[in-house]
């Protein structure tokens, strides 16, 4: 079966992009890998929906961005249900992914509503249009713009404390050693 | 005076292009990263069973 080897062929390309949306949506590359599979899994048993001719990568990120979502509010509800609070519990993203040169960007990326995470990592990093982002996220053009917009926003007040409180730190100890 | 407003606002301005810049590049670099890890063997294993199966 001809389209079956085809459908292997592309969704085995889309792999190593999936792997970097899921990473940036949940900064845990252990998780990012189960959410990859279970995206492949649930894609491959749904081939009947997938409109041949449409951006197959598309459809892969919107099966991995739903199945983020439901549980992400899974993970919430856990999280409310043992602390009676809402924040997700989350250990260090340095430790999480090993990529520690990327770790205050990524520590900051989860600080963002999920909803702004994903429509800047889609446009930003992963090169959809608004067009299109606004179809794997399931709403207007004009409601990714804004997020996007909010997420940048917000990423650059979280960056900016971190980098001017570096930059104090440094200052402090150049003024001791001077001293 | 309006005309120094102006002035004093492009380097706030200026600087705030500058830190969006970099952080679309940081975003990029941190996503690039991964996609060059490639397809890790699970998944490679994972979508040859399925076809396996389906034949």
């Amino acid at each position: 079966m001809p389209a079956q080897d085809d459908m292997r062929e592309a969704m085995l390309a889309a792999v190593p992009n999936l792997r970097a949306f899921a990473v940036s949506l949940c900064g845990d590359i252990d998780r990012a890998n189960d959410l990859v599979q279970e995206t492949l899994l649930r894609a491959w048993a749904h081939q009947d929906s997938f409109e041949p001719g449409t951006n197959m990568s598309a459809w892969l990120f919107t099966i991995l961005r739903n199945h983020f979502r439901t549980e992400y509010r899974k993970r919430r509800r856990e999280v409310e249900d043992a602390d009676g609070g809402y924040a997700e519990r989350l250990t260090s993203p340095e430790a999480q992914t090993g990529h520690v040169e990327f770790g205050e960007l990524r520590e900051a990326l989860l600080h963002l509503p999920p909803d702004q995470r994903e429509a800047l990592i889609l446009v930003g990093a992963s090169g959809f249009s608004y067009e299109e982002a606004a179809h794997i996220c399931e709403c207007a053009v004009g409601t990714i713009k804004s997020r996007v917009n909010r997420a940048r926003k917000k990423l650059a007040e979280l960056l900016t404390i971190e980098l001017e409180q570096e930059a104090e730190i440094e200052h402090e100890v150049l003024i001791r050693r001077a001293v | 005076m309006p005309q120094t407003e102006k002035l004093e606002e492009s380097p706030k301005g200026r600087l705030s292009r500058d830190i969006q810049r970099k952080i679309g590049q940081q975003l990029r670099a941190m996503y690039t990263d991964v996609v060059n890890e490639g397809v890790p063997d699970r998944f490679a294993d994972l979508l040859r069973r399925l076809d396996d199966k389906n034949k």
